[in-house]
C-alpha cells in the first residue's frame, strides 16, 4: 500500500482520472497510514467515516466521467480551517470542543472542486510558533529522524514524548510532517510569518504563501489579520500549484481577498525561465551565516542562471528591522483578535464567581505560555503611551519593507531567491526555551514577505551535510504566484525531488 | 432670524454668576435592514439571540464586511448637517472586555470619520436661533445587551443589537444652556427623521446622548468638564445638565477642582454620579481594523445622494413662510415632524387646491393635533387624511357648515365615521348650514320674544349680541349661519 501514498497529487489524480485506482483505494492506504503514523502526532482529529463517505461519492463522480479538478484525492486540513462539524481548535484549550456550524471559504474550495477530508491536522496554538512545539495536543514529530539516531531510538523517542526527535517545523508542522510521512497527497497550511515556509524546507517538500488576498481568510482562526495568508503544503511544485488554484479565489466574505480570476497555475510548470532577471538580496546574507546555507543559496542561482535567467544583486535595505518589526504588528494584532475566546460563547470556560474571574481563569487556563507571551506584547505595545513608539513605528518600517520590493521589481526584477531558513530542522526541546528569540529568529527570511503582502514560494534544494532537508525561497511580485511555480520548479528539477525517509514510524 | 446668541443663560451662584458649556456626542441608530457589518436583521424587539449571525457572535473565523447601506445612510446625514464628506475614511478598532462584546472590541471610526465638519441651525424660539458647530460623525457598532436581573447568579446575555450600526454625532462645545442641548438634540432628531438615516425613537433606545459639561466664569477660560454617559431622553437631557452644572459650581465655590470623569445621570434622584475617574479611564489600544479596507467613496456616489435628498426642516419652513404666508411660528411647527408637513401641503393642495393656507393650518394644528394627541397617534395613523381635511376646510369655506360644526364633524371622523367622506358625511346627518333668510328670521323672533328683558337690555348694550347669537345658534342646533343670524339680530333689535 506504500505505492499509492508515495503518488504525487497529480499521479494520483491522473491514475483516478484513468480509473487505473479508486479514490476509496487510496483513501483508504492514507488512513491506514495514518492510523500507523500516530506517533508522530500529526493528526489531531482524523474524520475516517467523512473520508470514505466523500472517496465514495468521488468514485461515482468520476465514474460518470464528472471529475472535478481534486476528485477523489485524500488531503490534510491545519486545525486552524474551520470546518463544519468537525474538530476546530487551531490546537488550543481555549478552544475546547469547539466544532463550527460553518465552513471556511478555503476548504469549501476544495471540497467544491471534489477533495476528500482525511482529518485535521497539529500545528502551534493559533499559529504561533516554529516548531509546533506550543500546540496543546503536544509536538509533531518529523518523519526525518536526527543524524545518526538509530531506528530503534528514533522509535523509542517517538513513544516517549517525541523529545530530542527533529521538529517539522511551524507554524504548520502537522501539515508538514504529515505530507512528508506521506498521510496525505498535500495539506493545507497557513502563513503568518513563515508558517507554511519554514515547515517545507524542514521537512522537503513545497509550500506556497500566496499574496496576501489571493485566498479568503473567511472561516481561518486569525492570528495577524494583515499577515495571515492560506497556502498549500505539497511533495511537488506541480501539486502546490494545483492545491492552489482550488483554494485561491474572490470571496464577498472577507473585504481583504482579491476580486482577481485565478489563473491555471500548473499551466505555470515547465514554462521557460529564460530572460527572467532573479535578484539576490545581499541584506539576507546574515553575518556568521551558516555557511552551507550560503553555498546552497549560490547553487539555487547558478541553477537558474544555467535555466537561461539572469541573477542580479538586489538591495533590500530595511531587512534587518523586518523581524523586530513582525513582532510588534503580528502580536498587536493578535492581542486584539484572541480577546473574542473570553469562555462567554464557546470553547473552555472556567467556573467564576464574577466576570473578571471568569475571563482570568478561562484565558490564563486555556491559551498557552507562547500565546500568552504574545498577547502581553500585543497589549503593551498598543497601549497608551508606547504605541507611537512601537505599532506606528513599526508600520512605517513595513511600508519600507514593501517599498525596497516594490523598487525592486521596479529595476526588473522578476523574483528574488533568498535561503528559506538559517538552519535545518531543530531537534524538540532545543531551542526557545530560555529565550524565545531563539525560536523567533528561524522566521529572518521569510517574515519579510509577509510584512510586504507578497507571494513566497519554498522548495526543497538538497541535503545538508548531515543528510536533513534545506530550502530555498522564491519571492515573487503581487499575484505573480505562476512566475513562483516555473521557477520553483527549476529548482525541483536542478535539485532532484528530495527522497523522503522510509517510514521508520510505523 | 437672529442667529445671535440673545445675552448670556447665567446661572446665579453663591459667588457670582456661571456659564455652562455643553457638547453632545449623540448615538443614532441606522436605518437599514441588516447590522452595520452582518447580515443580520436590525428589527427591533426579536426574542433575545434571534438576530444574530456568526460575525456578531465573534465565532473564530468570521470578518466583518462591510453594510453599503449604512455607509450611504452616513453620508445622507452628513449632507443633512451640512458637513464635510471625507472621500476617504477608516475602521479602528476599541478594545476592551465585556460580555455583551463578543468580539472583545468595538469596531469605530476613531482617527479618520466618514463625516467631518458641519453646522445646524437650532431654533430655540420662532424667531431665534443659534448655530451649533457639528465636529464629527463616525459610523461603529452598538454592543449587545447584558441582562442582570433575570437569575439570582447569573447575567444573560442578548446579542439582538451587538454589532447594529450606530451614527455617533459629535457637536462643538458650542451649547450654553439645557435649553440650547434640548432643542439642539429636537433639531438633530427632526433632520435625521426627514432624512430618514435614524427613527431617532428614543423609547426604543435608538437615540442616546453622551453628555459634556463644564462651567466657567463669563470671560474666563475653559473649565474641567465631565462626561455624563449614555442620557436618553431629551428631558433628561436637560436635567443632567443642570444638576451636574449646579454640583460643578458647589464644588469651584466650595474651593474644590472639578475632576475630568465619567458621571451617571440618575432622573430618579435628579443628580449625577461619579462613574469612574480619569485615571480609571480604559486603554482602548485603538488600532486600524485589518479586516477592513479604507471606505473609500467616489464623487459620483455622494453627489446621487446629495440629488436623492429630501427638503431639510430649515429649507421647508422657509418656504411655508414665502409660499403660504404663514407666521414663522406656524411654520416652525408645522415642519417640527416631516410627516405633519407632508399632511399639511397634501392638505392643502388636495383637489384644485383653491383654500387657505392659514385655515388649513390652524385646523391641524389645532383640532386634528388635539383629536390625534388624545388617541396617542399620527393624524394619519388615526384615520383622517389629507384630503378629508381638505373637504372640511372647503365646506367651512363654502359656508355648508360652520366652524361649530366642523368640529363635531372631525370628531365624527376620528371616531365612528373613520373614512367617511366628509361632504357625504355632512349630507347624511344633515349638518347643513341653515342660511335661509326666513327660516333664520323666524329663530330670532323667538328668542327675542322669548327673552324681552334682555333683548330691552341688548338696545342699550351691544356685547349683548354675544348671547343672542348664541341662543339662537343652540336652538337652531348650530346648523344656522352665525353671520346671518348676526345680522338678522342687529336688524331685528335695531343695534
Amino acid at each position: 500500500m506504500t505505492d499509492l501514498t508515495s503518488l504525487t497529487l497529480a499521479e494520483a489524480r491522473d491514475r483516478l482520472k484513468s480509473r487505473a485506482l479508486s479514490s476509496l483505494e487510496i483513501t483508504k492506504a492514507h488512513l491506514e497510514a495514518i492510523e500507523r503514523a500516530k506517533g508522530l502526532n500529526a493528526f489531531v482529529a482524523v474524520t475516517a467515516d467523512k473520508a470514505l463517505e466523500m472517496a465514495e461519492a468521488s468514485d461515482v463522480r468520476l465514474a460518470g466521467g464528472e471529475g472535478r479538478p481534486l476528485e477523489g484525492l485524500p488531503i490534510g486540513v491545519k486545525d486552524l480551517y474551520a470546518t463544519r462539524g468537525v474538530h476546530t481548535q487551531a490546537c488550543s484549550r481555549i478552544l475546547d470542543g469547539f466544532k463550527p456550524p460553518y465552513e471556511s471559504t478555503v476548504t469549501a474550495n476544495l471540497w467544491r472542486d471534489g477533495a476528500v477530508m482525511l482529518g485535521k491536522l497539529n500545528m502551534d496554538e493559533f499559529a504561533m510558533g516554529s516548531s509546533n512545539e506550543t500546540s496543546c495536543y503536544g509536538p509533531v514529530a518529523s518523519p526525518w529522524a536526527p543524524p545518526n539516531w538509530s531506528r530503534d531510538r528514533a522509535r523509542a523517542a517517538l513513544a516517549s514524548g517525541r523529545r530530542g526527535l527533529l521538529t517539522p517545523g511551524g507554524s504548520s508542522g502537522g501539515s508538514s510532517s504529515a505530507v512528508a510521512a506521506r498521510l496525505c497527497l498535500a495539506a493545507t497550511a497557513s502563513d503568518t510569518g513563515g508558517s507554511i515556509r519554514q515547515p517545507a524546507a524542514f521537512t522537503g517538500i513545497v509550500g506556497i504563501k500566496p499574496t496576501y488576498g489571493r485566498c479568503s481568510r473567511y472561516g481561518m482562526v486569525a492570528f495577524a489579520s494583515s499577515l495571515d495568508q492560506a497556502g498549500p503544503l505539497a511533495r511537488t511544485v506541480r501539486d502546490t500549484a494545483i492545491m492552489l488554484r482550488s483554494m485561491a479565489g474572490p470571496d464577498v466574505k472577507d473585504s481583504t481577498c482579491s476580486p482577481a480570476p485565478v489563473p491555471d497555475y500548473e499551466a505555470a510548470i515547465g514554462r521557460s525561465v529564460k530572460g527572467m532577471k532573479i535578484g539576490v538580496p545581499r541584506e539576507y546574507r546574515l553575518e556568521g551565516m551558516n555557511g552551507e546555507i550560503e553555498a546552497l543559496w549560490m547553487r539555487g542561482a547558478d541553477w537558474l542562471r544555467d535555466a537561461g535567467a539572469s541573477v542580479v544583486d538586489v538591495n533590500l535595505p530595511n531587512t534587518p528591522y523586518a523581524l523586530p518589526a513582525y513582532y510588534i504588528v503580528a502580536p498587536a494584532e493578535a492581542s486584539s483578535n484572541l480577546a473574542r475566546y473570553d469562555g462567554v460563547r464557546y470553547g473552555l470556560r472556567e467556573s467564576a464567581a464574577d466576570i473578571i474571574e471568569l475571563y482570568e481563569k478561562t484565558r490564563a487556563r486555556g491559551f498557552g505560555a507562547e500565546v500568552r507571551r504574545r498577547l502581553m506584547i500585543g497589549t503593551y505595545v498598543l497601549s497608551a503611551g508606547y504605541y507611537d513608539a512601537y505599532y506606528v513605528r513599526a508600520q512605517k518600517i513595513r511600508t519600507l519593507i514593501r517599498r525596497d520590493f516594490e523598487r525592486a521589481f521596479a529595476d526588473g526584477v522578476d523574483a528574488i531567491l533568498t535561503p528559506a531558513t538559517p538552519s535545518a530542522a531543530f531537534g524538540i526541546g532545543e531551542k526557545g526555551s530560555e529565550n524565545p528569540v531563539e525560536m523567533y529568529l528561524n522566521d529572518v527570511f521569510t517574515v519579510t514577505v509577509n510584512m510586504a503582502g507578497l507571494p513566497g514560494l519554498v522548495a526543497p534544494a538538497g541535503l545538508s551535510s548531515d543528510g536533513l532537508p534545506l530550502g530555498l525561497q522564491l519571492i515573487g511580485r503581487p499575484f505573480d504566484e505562476e512566475s513562483l511555480f516555473a521557477l520553483g520548479e527549476t529548482i525541483e528539477r536542478s535539485a532532484g525531488r528530495a527522497t523522503l525517509p522510509e517510514p521508520w514510524w510505523e | 432670524m437672529s442667529t445671535e446668541r440673545k445675552g448670556v443663560n447665567l446661572i446665579k451662584g453663591a459667588t457670582g454668576d456661571w456659564e455652562v458649556i455643553v457638547g453632545l456626542e449623540v448615538h443614532a441608530q441606522v436605518t437599514t435592514r441588516s447590522k452595520l457589518f452582518s447580515g443580520a436583521s436590525t428589527a427591533f424587539g426579536g426574542e433575545p439571540n434571534s438576530h444574530v449571525s456568526l460575525v456578531d457572535a465573534a465565532m473564530p473565523g468570521m470578518l466583518p464586511v462591510i453594510n453599503r447601506e449604512c455607509v450611504a445612510q452616513a453620508v445622507r446625514t452628513g449632507l443633512g448637517l451640512k458637513a464635510a464628506i471625507n472621500h476617504r475614511s477608516t475602521f479602528d478598532r476599541k478594545n476592551y472586555f465585556y460580555p455583551d462584546l463578543p468580539q472583545g472590541y468595538q469596531i469605530s471610526q476613531y482617527k479618520s470619520p466618514i463625516v467631518g465638519e458641519g453646522e445646524i441651525e437650532v431654533d430655540l424660539t420662532p424667531d431665534h436661533s443659534i448655530r451649533v458647530g457639528i465636529e464629527r460623525l463616525h459610523l461603529e457598532q452598538d454592543a449587545g445587551k447584558s441582562l442582570h436581573d433575570q437569575s439570582a447568579t447569573m447575567s444573560f446575555v442578548d446579542l439582538n443589537r451587538s454589532g447594529v450600526g450606530l451614527m455617533e454625532i459629535v457637536s462643538k462645545p458650542d451649547m450654553r444652556s439645557a435649553e440650547e442641548a434640548k432643542a439642539y438634540v429636537g433639531k438633530l432628531r427632526t433632520i435625521l427623521r426627514y432624512i430618514g438615516s435614524s427613527d431617532a425613537d428614543m423609547e426604543k433606545g435608538n437615540l442616546r446622548a453622551d453628555v459634556n459639561v463644564s462651567v466657567r466664569r463669563p470671560g474666563e477660560a475653559l473649565g474641567t468638564r465631565c462626561e455624563i454617559k449614555n442620557v436618553n431622553s431629551i428631558r433628561f437631557i436637560g436635567q443632567a445638565i443642570e444638576a451636574e452644572a449646579r454640583r460643578q459650581i458647589a464644588v469651584i465655590e466650595d474651593g474644590g477642582r472639578i475632576e475630568q470623569e465619567t458621571r451617571l445621570f440618575d432622573p430618579a434622584r435628579g443628580e449625577t454620579r461619579s462613574m469612574r475617574s480619569k485615571e480609571e479611564a480604559h486603554d482602548y489600544r485603538y488600532f486600524p481594523d485589518p479586516d477592513l479596507l479604507p471606505l473609500e467613496l467616489d464623487d459620483a456616489f455622494i453627489d446621487s445622494l446629495a440629488a436623492d435628498l429630501p427638503e431639510l426642516p430649515d429649507a421647508k419652513r422657509a418656504r411655508f413662510i414665502a409660499d403660504y404666508g404663514l407666521s414663522a411660528y406656524d411654520a416652525s411647527i408645522l415642519v417640527a415632524e416631516r410627516e405633519t408637513a407632508d399632511f399639511f401641503e397634501s392638505a392643502l393642495k388636495h383637489g384644485r387646491g383653491q383654500r387657505d393656507p392659514k385655515a388649513v393650518a390652524n385646523w391641524l394644528m389645532g383640532d386634528v393635533a388635539a383629536q390625534a394627541n388624545a388617541r396617542g397617534l399620527s393624524a394619519a395613523d388615526a384615520g383622517l387624511s389629507p384630503a378629508a381635511l381638505a373637504s372640511l376646510v372647503d365646506l367651512i369655506g363654502e359656508g355648508v357648515i360652520s366652524g361649530k360644526i366642523a368640529k363635531d364633524l372631525l370628531a365624527m371622523l376620528f371616531g365612528e365615521d373613520r373614512g367617511a367622506d366628509p361632504r357625504a358625511l355632512v349630507e347624511a346627518r344633515g349638518l347643513r348650514q341653515v342660511t335661509d333668510a326666513g327660516a333664520i328670521e323666524s329663530a330670532v323672533d323667538a328668542v327675542i320674544a322669548a327673552n324681552p328683558d334682555k333683548a330691552e337690555q341688548a338696545r342699550t348694550k351691544p356685547g349683548m349680541l354675544g348671547w343672542f347669537v348664541g341662543q339662537v345658534m343652540k336652538s337652531t342646533g348650530g346648523k344656522a349661519n352665525p353671520q346671518a343670524v348676526s345680522e338678522a339680530l342687529k336688524k331685528r333689535l335695531g343695534v
